[in-house]
């Protein structure tokens, strides 16, 4: 029997280059038609024209090939497999009453920061209507407000608020980071600090010695802790439960203590200074320029302000949660996190099935150590001064309860309970000091014994802020009576090989 | 005849402690091969070094055509030897379908759709069960679930170890059951067991473990009649 072949469509292969060419026009436009010579360039745009051509040429002739391909037997290995079609069954969680009231509570909390407090009730109460109106879209909208007020909050935070929200942003990346390693692939790490260490001197020690800038740092940073991890990873390969959590420990005290002695290079307990913050594509945001170049203000003829710093620290840092958020969701579901899945539930299974326990363990290693680098690095251009003493084991501890408190594995849990216990202090101390204000301005109204009362209790709460400690522990205890398993609880996504009506 | 695994002379020892003496046996190609002997004579010693876990420190290990000591631990899996674990060892929150997709690892995902079928009509009870996670199911059904997981890697050599560990009587005949169905498919199977009643009833040729040392080999059937053995593991009568 002779086979009917489809003629070769040329009009698709045109259509398919054509788009690719523009694409390429524009990503090698800048990068190879732009020369730089000292402050000026050159424009060249014959050679970005040229790799368009390349592009289009190639493009088409791949279209027609795989065109071809389809038709012909020997070349069948060129086209994409199929694979079995693997449903996935959605998240239920923000479906449930209680995750309505409490994104509702968020959003209220987090506008009285903007200190319109009406505004922020409304703003409350038109958010929960909003979730308990929306149907199967839910998720999609709830993402995308949190990202709107994400991105405009520091346009309408006081300092203060942005400086705690910058704080806690950062607490978000580490417990995500410690996530893959103690959440996902399920081995205890008690010493996470290191890499943040790795990251933060990274920076710091990069700027001084090597002139890198924060753009320049920030993946090398990370890819350095990264590095760190794997190594870190070796010798505990063989490790399980009591015995990883000692080393890691112990590894966590190493560069801790190496920071601190190596004096010459790293100057010590003296630590690093003068981080610069980040800049806008050479834009510093400070008064005068410390390394020459023009002013942030000046660029665009606005008047100086000392928080705009903190603003683009806070945006850039904001892209990068979200951006690792969406990544650290993904992994979860590639086979890399399948893996990782398998590894914590059973490693001999794991092993006789023919997987190699010692990449799914590094693997999981490097990627939450890089994301702790990230931290670093951010920390490092946030508070321009770095040295061995914020590097703690408290600091370790934290991070893990920040992990244990949001619920293992789970990406919301953690962020909220990075939140909690990162916000709640400063919402305290702030309580402190405005308390006793209050109750003064109201004496004349009150009766005498009530006033005197209250003045002492508000006195009491003076330095609430730094019971933060056991303000943690009395958290920590109360979950684990109500909460055992955290906040949000990871609900486990299940595959299933049938689509869901069909199975019976 | 060929043989599909052939030890030669094998030891193994956990440090300063030695498990097997030269341990020498084969399995051929479609047959029911087991191993019977008391707790601790090295059974399940004997099946992990075949995946160089512990590593053998003397003798040889062939399996179609690979000298198995000197694969890596993880690359064996693919070489078409399935592991059915002691103590079944499925993955607790996963589906019982995961745990079947699980087992597709070492080949891939091409076969998943056909192989699932088949494995349904093997194990009814797993189709049944196939939307529940592995943890909830019980011992019995857990057990055919790893069995089932194996034979999800289209092996060459389906390795079972002691596959009625903590299984009551009825069941542990249904498995011996299933376990018959598949050698009758043409699955050539290595058993580990206990057991020895059910084991040797169900094997064409048997080898018995003493110590870290094969004392006795021969038939199924001959290695029942046997009195040492019938005194020493069947209960004497």
């Amino acid at each position: 029997m002779e086979k009917i072949h489809k003629p070769l469509d040329f009009i698709l292969a045109f259509k398919g280059a054509f788009v690719a060419s523009i694409i390429a026009l524009l990503l090698f436009g800048p990068i190879m038609g732009l020369v730089l010579s000292g402050y000026d360039y050159q424009a060249e745009l014959q050679r970005p024209l040229i790799a368009a051509v390349v592009v289009f040429v190639g493009r088409f002739l791949f279209s027609l090939l795989f065109q071809f391909a389809q038709h012909e037997p020997r070349l069948q290995w060129m086209l994409p497999r199929k694979t079995a079609s693997v449903w996935v069954e959605g998240e239920q969680v923000e479906s449930k009453q209680s995750v309505r009231l409490f994104s509702a509570m968020t959003a209220i909390t987090v506008l009285t920061l903007t200190g319109q407090f009406w505004l922020s009730v409304a703003g409350g109460v038109v958010l929960y209507l909003l979730l308990s109106r929306l149907g199967k879209r839910k998720h999609q909208v709830m993402v995308a407000l949190v990202v709107i007020l994400g991105l405009l909050m520091p346009f309408f935070a006081t300092k203060f608020w942005l400086t705690v929200l910058i704080a806690a942003l950062i607490y978000v990346l580490l417990g995500l980071g410690l996530n893959i390693v103690v959440g996902f692939a399920g081995l205890l790490d008690l010493g996470f600090v290191a890499f943040y260490a790795v990251g933060a001197y990274g920076y710091g020690l990069g700027h001084e010695y090597l002139g890198l800038s924060f753009w320049a740092a920030l993946p090398l940073g990370a890819l350095m802790a990264a590095c760190f991890g794997a190594i870190l990873g070796f010798p505990v390969l063989r490790m399980h439960g009591d015995y990883l959590a000692i080393v890691t420990l112990g590894f966590g005290e190493i560069i801790r203590l190496v920071l601190n002695n190596w004096t010459e290079f790293t100057h010590g307990p003296n630590g690093v200074s003068a981080i610069p913050p980040p800049t806008l594509f050479g834009l510093e945001f400070s008064r005068i320029p410390k390394q020459g170049g023009t002013p942030f203000h000046e660029f665009f003829g606005i008047s100086y302000d000392s928080s705009f710093r903190y603003i683009f620290i806070y945006l850039i840092l904001f892209i990068i949660v979200s951006l690792m958020i969406a990544v650290v969701t993904r992994l979860r579901n590639m086979p890399i996190g399948r893996a990782w899945e398998a590894l914590r539930e059973d490693e001999i299974a794991c092993r006789s099935l023919g997987i190699n326990h010692v990449t799914v363990k590094l693997s999981a290693f490097s990627m939450g150590a890089m994301v702790g680098g990230l931290a670093g690095v951010f920390f490092a251009a946030y508070q321009g001064f770095i040295n061995p003493s914020s590097f703690t084991f408290f600091e370790s501890a934290l991070i893990l309860a920040i992990v244990v408190l949001g619920g293992l594995g789970s990406t919301v849990g953690v962020i909220i309970a990075a939140f909690i216990l990162t916000i709640l202090p400063e919402t305290l101390r702030y309580l402190a000091t405005e308390l006793p204000k209050a109750i003064d301005s109201m004496s004349d109204y009150l009766p005498s014994f009530l006033h005197n009362t209250l003045s002492t209790l508000s006195d009491g709460l003076g330095d609430i802020g730094s019971y933060r400690v056991l303000i943690f522990g009395v958290c920590m205890v109360l979950m684990m009576i109500w909460r055992p398993r955290g906040l949000l609880p990871i609900q486990r996504r299940a595959y299933h090989l049938d689509k869901p009506g069909d199975a019976k | 005849m060929s043989h599909l695994l052939t030890l030669n002379q094998v030891n193994v020892s956990y440090g300063p402690v030695q498990a097997l003496y030269d341990v020498s046996l084969e399995v051929g190609s479609g047959e029911i091969v087991t191993l019977i002997g008391a707790n601790g004579a090295g059974k399940s010693t004997l099946i992990t070094s075949l995946f160089n876990k512990p590593k053998p420190n003397g003798g040889a290990i062939h399996f179609d055509g690979h000298n198995l000591t000197s694969e890596q631990t993880h690359n064996i899996a693919k070489l078409g030897l399935a592991l059915v674990p002691e103590g079944r060892h499925v993955f607790p929150s996963m589906l019982v379908e995961e745990n079947l997709v699980m087992g597709t690892i070492p080949i891939g995902e091409n076969h998943l759709e056909q192989d699932r079928a088949h494995i349904f009509d093997i194990f009814p009870r797993l189709k049944e069960r196939r939307n529940q996670r592995a943890g909830t199911l019980s011992g019995g059904e857990q057990q055919m679930l790893a069995i089932a997981r194996g034979l999800m890697s289209r092996p060459k050599l389906l390795l079972l170890d002691e596959p009625s560990l903590g299984l009551a009587p009825i069941i542990v005949q249904q498995i011996f059951g299933i376990l018959k169905e598949i050698a009758e498919d043409g699955m050539t199977v290595f058993l580990v067991e206990q057991n020895a009643n059910h084991a040797l009833k169900l094997a064409q040729r048997g080898y018995v473990l003493v110590n870290g040392r094969i004392t006795l080999t021969g038939s199924g059937e001959e290695l029942l009649a046997n009195p040492q053995i019938r005194e020493a593991y069947l209960g004497g009568h």
